[in-house]
């Protein structure tokens, strides 16, 4: 849990390194990449030859994906996933920031505008005339897997019809969607409700806006400090009076709990209740395992799971797993790959997309594998960028574990993803 | 024995004997100088970095502040690529509050012409931020940091540029004088070359000792008495810089109370001990202690940053008559022409002094010897870059943006201080190289976190393939000595692997000194060396994890060769014996 008292800057934490490349032999970046020189080199080594006031001297930080391997083998505990953060957002305010960055931090925006008209929008966006134009003029990808608008409206076009009909309970929960939610997977926050509901619990939707994280990830800190302070204002009175806030999507609910106060620099009381009160739901879900009912059908299933690499920053071990686990007949494989490859936007990005296929290839041979000896329909993964990863690497469908959960209690069809 | 002639012979390879052969080769005259290690091997590589904008002696010594302050603006010309512009703050901290120091401190400076600017101590704040926050006044002075192994390096190129002949690793044991009572002459000097273990003799018409802290020793060798008290200094140097801006305490001066950032770290320093003897390098535990404690007035939480590394250096301090606190001897260089002083003809002592003023200490030198000698042309060091200059200064993220745009990654043998393949070979092709320390001084190999656990084993391989494969003439003299661009990644691309069978094994290492083994040990014993005295925290992990490299998985203490030595084997053991100054001495 984020402590202001203990949490080292970056600056600091690179003199606990002693230099014993653990974190380079495992940077799955490094091993698929010449171009990234590693995390011993990015991280604890380059900064100490950085310095603020002068130009950034080394452009291959960028390379970093963020994966935060790096930060969970380091038996020194160096934050160097942060400090190459932090290197690259130095970067961006030196030499500004390409188009096409501009555009993979504005999810939300883009989410938005795509909504208005999504069949159209889709089209536009996915015919592939149009994504080697994309990839031309922005160096996005052509071959990336971009989400698709949902064309059954967002997910609080549906919440505000749902609003009349939700459950009416002393126990209250807040439920942020972020924005894959709202605009591209609304049956997620969908699956989400009808959990919570199922549980037992009034689920409070506030407004909100996007975590800031795509902008962190591409180096916009200021933009992000901007996103973070309007959810901070939103959500901070809420965490005040002390209602849990859960999220489905693991990089949103680290980017409120610590992600963007370490990074950012926000350390106050407000912060600190915001970093408390969010869960990621399954989390969350795993400490209420006594509220949670038993009445599952059975479901013979295999199901191989990757766990995102936000969980190794949340430090909450798997707790998507622990709960499907109590699922009858569920049998949950676990990858044991370190990363999907995509990361947030990275593997959108032309120069790094075959980076990302490259380090995604063990998760990928992983999950077909499980497909070859059982036959699996589909893989689960609560992350969404890295389940349209999994999907575009795999041919596999791929499902959050909120939607076998909900299907567990027969209250959603996981092949046509609609609640029942 | 070998015999040799010039007109000037300079005794003693540190940033005061660099610049006299520079400035005396300029003018014409036929130069040689010796040293019995490498340069800079004595205080000039054992500094605190610092070069002086006055402001510390402006109150105390205004002399040598004007002095400082002229020199400042000349070398940031002349020496620009060993020279970063971090600036200075002179910085009132609660202890120093109730004083009228500050007030005299800006005073003094209008006076001795020392530029101070007060400015609002939340400015100062935003640029350091890790500066003590409950500073009371800030002053900003033109102080610089200054790399003393690049400039004494820089300024030898120079001088041989300008003809003058540098041997290292040569050791004067004996003057030699002509005449007898009454009209005694030194007329050169009985040396003993390291590398070829022999003898030889350098005639002279003057003779220049310029041995820092070790001028008395060479001055007793004619009965000339000169008093030098060495005033042994000790500095720690953390893992990475905390300031980037030269912090001073606005206080009479005295321990501990100036923090220097130094390429990738910063230095606190010093205290202040005299010593019997010029290598009585040890370091005392109270002296660790009491930089911590001053350094922690300047930074909250400087006591429990990780410490790399701590030295020593000797301050020759000259003092006509005893004095008991050696910081009241003057810090004014001192000229003395025997001549005139003890009727020893064709022979100068220059000492004292700073690093920031050996370039006027030269200057003054060379004028001497040529009122006896006869004038050449004028001096013209303070409009004379040296090699490297073009360079522009230097500033911290050079070898980074080098490695990087020349994608130098899988060169580096040292990662920390991104020594590539190519500046170790340079380095050790194109300068005297007896041991790994010397490559040390070149291009900064091994003074990272890890001090030399990873890169000392690759150096030595590096070496040692240049030694099979490639033809280099053996050389302590320098022929192809090029010095100013070790420091930099693009400028030394290196050959890449060597044939194994190649020409003539043969390179700038001494042949009956070369010894991989040895050079392995030496140089793992020179950096321990400097990581006892602070041995703890992160540090003792590292240590660890290099003791388990090279005991457990190379067993280098059981490797061949064991009672090899190199000339500075010896000077490399860790002395453990209690020193007599358990405590700090009080007055
Ligand atoms: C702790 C400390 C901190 C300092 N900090 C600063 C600072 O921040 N800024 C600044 O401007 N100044 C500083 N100084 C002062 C400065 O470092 C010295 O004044 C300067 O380096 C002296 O240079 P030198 O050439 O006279 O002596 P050295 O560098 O000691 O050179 C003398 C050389 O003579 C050689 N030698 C000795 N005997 C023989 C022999 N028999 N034959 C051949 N060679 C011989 C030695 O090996 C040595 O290399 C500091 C000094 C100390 C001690
Ligand atoms: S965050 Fe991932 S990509 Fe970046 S250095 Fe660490 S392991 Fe490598
Ligand atoms: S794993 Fe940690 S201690 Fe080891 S090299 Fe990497 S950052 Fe340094
Ligand atoms: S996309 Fe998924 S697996 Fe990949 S980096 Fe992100 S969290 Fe990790």
């Amino acid at each position: 849990m984020f402590n202001a008292d203990t949490w080292l800057p970056p600056e600091v934490s690179l003199d606990l390194c002693i230099k014993c490349n653990i974190c380079v032999s495992y940077c799955p970046v490094a091993e698929a990449t010449d171009l990234f020189p590693g995390p011993k080199y990015a991280g604890p080594q380059a900064q100490r030859f950085r310095m603020a006031g002068q130009p950034a001297p080394d452009l291959s930080v960028d390379y970093c994906s963020g994966c935060r391997v790096c930060n969970e083998v380091c038996p020194n505990d160096v934050n160097i996933m942060e400090m190459n953060a932090r290197a690259r957002a130095a970067l961006v305010a030196e030499k500004g920031i390409p188009l096409r960055n501009r555009l993979l931090g504005r999810n939300e925006l883009l989410g938005k505008v795509g909504s208005r008209a999504p069949r159209l929008a889709n089209f536009a966006l996915h015919n592939p005339v149009s994504r080697v134009a994309v990839d031309a003029l922005f160096g996005i990808a052509k071959e990336a897997p971009l989400p698709r608008w949902s064309t059954t409206g967002t997910f609080v076009d549906w919440w505000e019809k749902h609003y009349p009909h939700r459950l009416i309970s002393d126990k209250k929960v807040v439920y942020f969607h972020g924005c894959a939610t709202m605009y591209y997977e609304p049956f997620i926050g969908k699956a989400a409700v009808a959990v919570l509901e199922h549980m037992g619990y009034e689920v409070i939707v506030p407004p909100q806006n996007c975590c800031g994280l795509p902008m962190l990830s591409n180096g916009e800190f200021k933009a992000a400090g901007k996103l973070y302070d309007n959810n901070l204002r939103k959500l901070g009175p809420l965490a005040a009076e002390g209602y849990d806030i859960v999220g489905t999507s693991t990089s949103c609910t680290l980017t409120l709990k610590e992600e963007a106060p370490h990074l950012l620099d926000r350390h106050s009381e407000t912060t600190q209740a915001l970093t408390h009160a969010v869960w990621d739901i399954f989390e969350w879900i795993r400490d209420h395992e006594d509220e949670l009912p038993r009445d599952f059908i059975q479901m013979e299933m295999v199901i191989p799971y990757h766990p995102p690499c936000q969980y190794r920053a949340h430090r909450v071990g798997r707790p998507s797993m622990d709960v499907l686990a109590l699922i009858p007949g569920v049998e949950v494989h676990e990858s044991h790959a370190r990363c999907c490859g995509i990361a947030g936007t990275y593997g959108y990005k032309k120069e790094k997309y075959d980076i990302a296929m490259k380090v995604g290839q063990e998760l990928f041979s992983f999950i077909l594998e499980e497909e070859e000896h059982h036959h699996t329909e589909f893989n689960a993964c609560d992350s969404e960028t890295c389940r349209w990863q999994i999907e575009h690497g795999t041919g596999q469908e791929s499902r959050h574990p909120i939607e076998i959960l909900a299907a567990a209690y027969g209250l959603y069809d996981l092949e046509t993803r609609t609640t029942l | 024995m070998r015999a040799i002639e010039t007109e000037i012979l300079v005794i003693g390879g540190g940033v005061t004997g660099v610049g006299v052969a520079w400035d005396a080769a300029l003018r014409g005259f036929d130069v040689i100088l010796v040293e019995r290690r490498d340069l800079a091997h004595g205080t000039s590589g054992r500094f605190h970095g610092l070069l002086h904008s006055g402001g510390r002696y402006v109150v105390k010594d205004p002399v040598s502040a004007r002095e400082c302050i002229h020199e400042n603006r000349i070398l940031r010309r002349t020496h620009a690529h060993c020279i970063e512009d971090t600036g200075g703050f002179f910085v009132v901290t609660p202890e120093d509050e109730d004083s009228d120091y500050p007030d005299r401190f800006v005073q003094a400076c209008a006076e001795t012409g020392v530029p101070c600017q007060e400015m609002a101590v939340s400015q100062a704040l935003r640029r350091e931020p890790r500066l003590n926050p409950r500073i009371s006044r800030v002053f900003r002075v033109p102080d610089a940091s200054v790399d003393g192994f690049q400039l004494t390096h820089a300024t030898a190129q120079a001088a041989r540029q300008a003809g003058a002949r540098i041997f290292t690793y040569h050791q004067v044991t004996d003057l030699l004088v002509a005449g007898g009572e009454g009209d005694v002459r030194v007329v050169g000097a009985r040396v003993f070359d390291a590398v070829r273990a022999e003898e030889m003799e350098i005639r002279a018409a003057m003779v220049i000792n310029a041995a820092g802290a070790w001028a008395g020793r060479i001055a007793g060798m004619v009965g000339s008495r000169v008093d030098i008290v060495p005033g042994k200094g000790v500095m720690i140097a953390t893992a990475h810089r905390l300031v980037n801006t030269v912090i001073n305490r606005c206080k009479w001066p005295s321990d501990g109370d100036i923090l220097v950032p130094a390429h990738t770290v910063s230095i606190i320093g010093t205290t202040d001990v005299p010593v019997a003897d010029p290598e009585d390098l040890r370091i005392e535990e109270w002296e660790i202690r009491k930089m911590l404690a001053e350094g922690e007035k300047l930074i909250p939480g400087f006591a429990r940053t990780r410490i790399l590394r701590a030295w020593a250096g000797v301050r020759p301090l000259y003092r006509e008559s005893a004095v008991t606190d050696d910081r009241d001897i003057s810090r004014k260089f001192t000229l003395l022409d025997h001549q005139e002083r003890d009727g020893v003809a064709g022979f100068i002592t220059i000492t004292g002094g700073k690093l920031t003023t050996f370039r006027l200490m030269a200057e003054k030198t060379v004028d001497r010897a040529a009122a006896h000698l006869g004038p050449r042309r004028p001096c013209i060091t303070a409009e004379t870059p040296v090699p490297g200059a073009e360079h522009g200064p230097y500033w911290l993220g050079h070898r980074l943006r080098e490695v990087e745009d020349g994608r130098l990654q899988n060169q580096l043998i040292c990662e920390c201080e991104l020594v590539t393949r190519g500046m170790l070979e340079s380095a050790a092709r194109l300068n005297p190289t007896v041991t790994l320390d010397d490559l040390r001084r070149d291009v900064r190999l091994g003074m990272g976190p890890c001090q030399g656990g990873f890169c000392t084993y690759r150096a030595v391989g590096v070496i040692h393939e240049l030694k099979l494969g490639h033809g280099v003439t053996p050389d302590t003299e320098g022929s192809d000595w090029r010095v100013a661009d070790l420091q930099s990644p693009a400028g030394n691309p290196g050959r890449g692997r060597p044939p194994v069978s190649g020409p003539e094994p043969v390179s700038s290492l001494a042949d009956h000194l070369y010894d991989p083994n040895l050079l392995l040990r030496d140089f793992l014993q020179e950096r321990w060396k400097g990581v006892v005295p602070i041995v703890w925290g992160q540090q003792l992990k590292q240590e660890q994890l290099d003791r388990l490299i090279y005991l457990s998985i190379m067993n280098v203490d059981h490797l061949p060769d064991a009672g090899l030595k190199s000339p500075l084997s010896d000077f490399y053991g860790v002395d453990v014996t209690p020193n007599d100054v358990l405590e700090e001495p009080h007055d």
